[in-house]
This record gives structure tokens, C-alpha cells and sequence, in this order.
């Protein structure tokens, strides 16, 4: 069944573009990532499949059904990390969680005790007083304790350190293999090569690549340096080039054989070729198209 | 009810700190009566015959020396203003501190229909706007058990339900223009109350001013009519009602289609 799913989906600001004719499909039970720098879309996107905003045209559906119709059936089964977590000035990380899970109609007090014991989060603390990382705990808390069937996490792990990182993945996986299925905003492209099995790559408001993490950075683009000459070998598919001193390398994306033929006429004193890293592949994603 | 009673505690200390002054300063005002009345005499003649100055504040109408008068005039002014601030930061708060905030994500993320928080909100203002008057009226009542008068009964409920319409109207039509802010409307509350006051000082003042009873609730919260007459204008209580309806409605339709961005 599809988790989430968007037909041609847009959304103009006025006259600015935030998303335009976006489709998406997350299966249940996957772990998708969505990827795309500051301001290509990534918030909007998801908070058109919260009911925030509503789209200027298209379609967002989830659990199958339309957001617009049956908000409240689908948020009720959704948990909602933002990017940037604020709460009621002047309330308790306790009073907080309470009024979270009572706006969920839950009693979720012992997963609540069981995830701040997790993260060491102090519940008797005011909100305003936590650092960035304390308050993007708290709302993991918010987005975990009644145990969702969809998670839409935005750039969940942002301000968090290394060990409550791991701490998040291993809860992610956990809920996982209950059952859950992921939506991840990030722009941390090793997290989502190593949690996700799909991603979607946005850039300026469109798609710019959609399929599986596996297939997205195993394509046959492969990291060339090579060393005793600074030439590039006359060859199309070469991309992303960065010279130094008697040594070029670059981004080769074609026929293996070609670019050995062309390698053979260049004076080289040593050679790698290396599977490209995802975030290499994503970074042309990112660049803007040039004119 | 999550969303009314989260409202009220989130106000409590601005709701305590505007509640405790204006009691506060009627009781005071009430407690100076005695002292003044006595000097009243001689000067009551003098306060009535200041032209429009004395037109503005109803005193041509109201006796500065009686205890009716005198609350009319001093305490109707405090509680008029006072809490038409207080009703005016309330409504113009309502909605949108929860974008000026940042916190209309958390809670709209929830399930929750935005009809349920915006009636909730506009519940939590109106509770608030009542509770501040019913206990402004209990210490007035306790001030005029301990200088030893007391109110008449009907002048008495007159203006303090008066006053509690005109808070509540000016409450509601915040509350409408706050579906359409993101930011902080606090400016725009006060000024509008100040501006609808001084309609009225006018209203009394200029005879060709007389048009804008129809836009000031003041003018149907008027002591002097209220006191000198014990009666109230319906009709004009009637259209603050009707502006309060439509200032709610069209927030209400604003606010449920809404694109919330921050």
C-alpha cells in the first residue's frame, strides 16, 4: 500500500515557487529519505501532507486517502518532527509531552518515561530554557511517544551529537521493524545512504531524481583521479573535474572501455578508480542547472 | 476542551496582573470617595460647567458628588479602558501568537480541526473577559461595603454588564482581525481601543459627531446614560453584538483555510 502519494503537486507563494508538479510515492513499511538543500522545497512538501498549507494544485494523498477530507483520521496516526521544534514559552518538558499526547487523545506515559530516560531528557525543565539539541529532543519525544504508523521527520538529527544520533536511528529501526513507515527529510546524504532504501532528491521546487538509495548511488558513476598529468582524457561524461598540480580528478558516468582507450594516451604515473560517494552524485543534483 | 483550558494557563499571569490592577485601582478610587465628597460639594458645580470637557466624561449629566455618579465616572473609565485593553491584547493574541511563536506547527500538526482551536481560543477569551469582570464587580462591591455605601442595584448591573458586552465586542473583533496576522498585533488592539474611545469622548462632545455611537461600543457602555437613566440602548448593544458575530465569522473562515507557514 502506499504510504504517501502525490500527483503533480505545486505550490506557489504569490508569485514564488515553493514546490512545482511533484510526485511521490512512499511504500509502507520503507524508510524514505528526502533530500534537497535549503529551501528547494523539502518544507513545504511537508507540510502540504500535513494540512498546513494547501497545495495551489495537484494531489497529496495518505494512507490512501485525501489530506483535505480526512485531516484528522490521518494526523491522528502521523508523527511530526519539524526542523526547528518550538514549544509554549513558560511550560514544563513534562507539561509538554502531557499536552501532546492528550491532543492525540493518548495515554502515553510510559513510553514518554521509557524515551526520555532514552534521550536524558529532564522533564521538570521549562522549554525555553533547553538548548537547540535538548528542544529536538523533546520533540522526538512529541513524534514518538503514541507510536505512529508514519513518521515525517524533518532534519531530525540537526543539533543532535553523535551518540544521541545513534540513540535516534536505533529507535527509528526499532519502530521499523514494527511495522512503521519513514519519511526523512535531511540534507545529511551519508544518513540517508545508510538508514533509507528510497530517496527522492528535490532541487528548486522539482523532483530532480527518485528511486532507490541502493540504485541512486550504485549507478556506473565512478571516481577517476589520475596522476603524472593534469589533462583531461577527450571523452564525454566527464563531470564535477577538480585539477591540481601534475593530477586531475573527476566525476566519469559512461563506457568503462572508452574511457580506458582514452586513458591509454595519457602519460599517467598512477590511477584510481573508485565508486563515487553518494553525496558526489547528489552534489550535481544540487548545483543549479547552468544556463 | 485541551486547547481552552492549555489557553487560560498559558494567560494566567497576564490575566492575574490586568485583573488585580484595575480592581486595585477601582477600590482605591472608591476608597479616595469619602474625602473627596466632602470637598465635592463646592466643586461639583465647577466640574459641571467645563464645556466640553465635562460633555466628554458625562459629567453634565452624572453628580460627581453622589456615590453613583462618582463610580460612574471615575471607576467607568478605569474598567471602560482598562479592560478594553485587556480585551483587545486578548483577541488580537488569540491566533496569531501561535505563528508569531513559531508554535502553530506543533499544534496544528495535531490532530485537531482548526474550527475546534479557533472556537476553543475565542472560548478561553471570552471566559477570561467574563472572569475579570465578575471579580472587578465583587471588589467594587467589598470597596462599597467598606466606605460604608451602597450601589444601586439596577445602575449598578447596568454598567457592569455593559462593560462586559463592550470587552467582549472588542475582544471579538480582535479576535477576527488576529486570523489575518502572523505577527505581533498588539499595536493594532490598543490602538483600535484607544481610537473607539476617544469616538465616544467626541460622540459626547460634538452633536455632529453623533454618527459614531453606531461604531463605538463606548457608547452604549456610556455611564451617564446608563446611571442617569438605568437604561441601556439595545439597539446599540444589539449592533456591537452583530459587529462581534461578523468579526468572529469572517476569522473563523479566514483561519480554517489558512496556509500556515511558520
Amino acid at each position: 500500500m502506499k504510504v504517501i502519494e502525490t500527483q503533480s503537486l505545486s505550490k506557489y507563494y504569490g508569485r514564488s515557487r515553493g514546490i512545482i508538479d511533484l510526485n511521490l510515492s512512499v511504500e509502507e513499511g520503507q524508510i524514505f529519505g528526502f533530500i534537497g538543500p535549503n529551501g528547494a522545497g523539502k518544507s513545504t512538501t511537508i507540510r502540504i501532507l500535513l494540512g498546513l498549507i494547501s497545495p495551489s494544485s495537484g494531489q497529496a494523498r495518505i494512507f490512501g486517502k485525501s489530506i483535505a477530507e480526512n485531516k484528522l483520521s490521518i494526523l491522528s496516526r502521523i508523527g511530526y518532527m519539524p526542523s526547528e521544534a518550538t514549544f509554549y514559552r513558560g511550560m514544563k518538558v513534562s507539561e509538554i509531552l502531557k499536552l501532546s499526547a492528550s491532543l492525540y487523545h493518548k495515554d502515553c506515559q510510559a513510553e514518554a518515561r521509557r524515551l526520555c530516560d532514552l534521550f536524558e531528557v529532564d522533564t521538570k525543565k521549562k522549554v525555553e530554557t533547553l538548548s537547540l539539541g535538548n528542544r529536538k529532543k523533546v520533540s522526538i519525544i512529541c513524534a514518538f511517544q503514541h507510536s505512529p504508523d508514519l513518521y515525517i521527520l524533518d532534519e531530525p538529527t540537526s543539533g543532535l551529537d553523535p551518540f544521541m544520533q545513534k540513540a535516534f536511528f536505533e529507535l527509528l529501526h526499532e519502530r521499523h521493524r514494527q511495522g512503521a513507515t519513514f519519511f526523512l527529510s535531511s540534507h545529511v546524504l551519508s544518513e540517508i545512504q545508510r538508514h533509507c532504501q528510497n530517496a527522492a532528491v528535490i532541487r528548486e521546487g522539482r523532483l530532480a531524481a527518485c528511486d532507490s538509495v541502493e540504485r541512486l548511488s550504485g549507478t556506473q558513476a565512478r571516481r577517476v583521479v589520475l596522476h603524472g598529468t593534469a589533462t583531461l582524457p577527450t571523452l564525454s561524461g566527464i563531470k564535477n573535474p577538480v585539477w591540481s598540480k601534475d593530477s586531475v580528478s573527476f566525476l566519469y558516468q559512461g563506457d568503462m572501455k572508452a574511457l580506458l582507450t582514452a586513458l591509454q594516451k595519457l602519460p599517467l604515473t598512477d590511477l584510481s578508480i573508485s565508486e563515487a560517494e553518494l553525496e558526489e552524485i547528489f552534489m550535481h543534483f544540487y548545483e543549479k542547472e547552468e544556463k | 476542551m485541551t486547547i481552552l483550558t492549555h489557553e487560560l494557563k498559558q494567560n494566567r499571569i497576564s490575566f492575574w496582573v490586568w485583573t488585580a490592577s484595575i480592581a486595585f485601582m477601582l477600590l482605591i478610587c472608591m476608597l479616595m470617595y469619602p474625602e473627596i465628597e466632602s470637598g465635592m460639594k463646592a466643586v461639583t458645580n465647577l466640574f459641571a460647567s467645563m464645556g466640553s470637557f465635562t460633555a466628554a466624561f458625562g459629567m453634565d449629566r452624572l453628580n460627581f458628588g453622589e456615590v453613583m455618579g462618582f463610580y460612574g465616572i471615575e471607576c467607568g473609565n478605569i474598567l471602560s479602558l482598562g479592560g478594553g485593553l485587556f480585551s483587545a491584547l486578548l483577541g488580537i493574541t488569540a491566533l496569531s501568537k501561535e505563528e508569531k511563536d513559531r508554535t502553530a506547527e506543533f499544534l496544528l500538526s495535531h490532530p485537531i480541526r482548526r474550527s475546534t482551536v479557533v472556537l476553543q481560543k475565542l472560548g478561553a477569551v471570552l471566559v477570561q473577559v467574563l472572569m475579570l469582570n465578575l471579580i472587578v464587580m465583587g471588589a467594587s462591591l467589598a470597596a462599597f461595603g467598606m466606605i460604608g455605601e451602597s450601589p444601586a442595584v439596577k445602575e449598578f448591573l447596568l454598567l457592569h454588564g455593559a462593560y462586559t458586552v463592550l470587552q467582549a465586542e472588542i475582544s471579538c473583533v480582535c479576535f477576527g482581525i488576529s486570523a489575518f496576522l502572523q505577527g505581533n498585533g498588539m499595536g493594532i488592539g490598543m490602538g483600535l481601543t484607544i481610537l473607539l474611545y476617544f469616538f465616544n469622548l467626541i460622540k459626547n462632545i460634538s452633536d455632529k459627531a453623533d454618527l459614531l455611537k453606531y461604531v463605538t461600543p463606548f457608547a452604549y457602555a456610556e455611564p451617564a446614560d446608563l446611571i442617569s437613566e438605568a437604561l441601556i440602548d439595545g439597539r446599540l448593544m444589539g449592533l456591537g453584538i452583530l459587529y462581534s458575530v461578523i468579526c468572529v465569522g469572517v476569522g473563523f473562515v479566514k483561519y480554517v483555510k489558512k496556509d500556515i507557514t511558520a
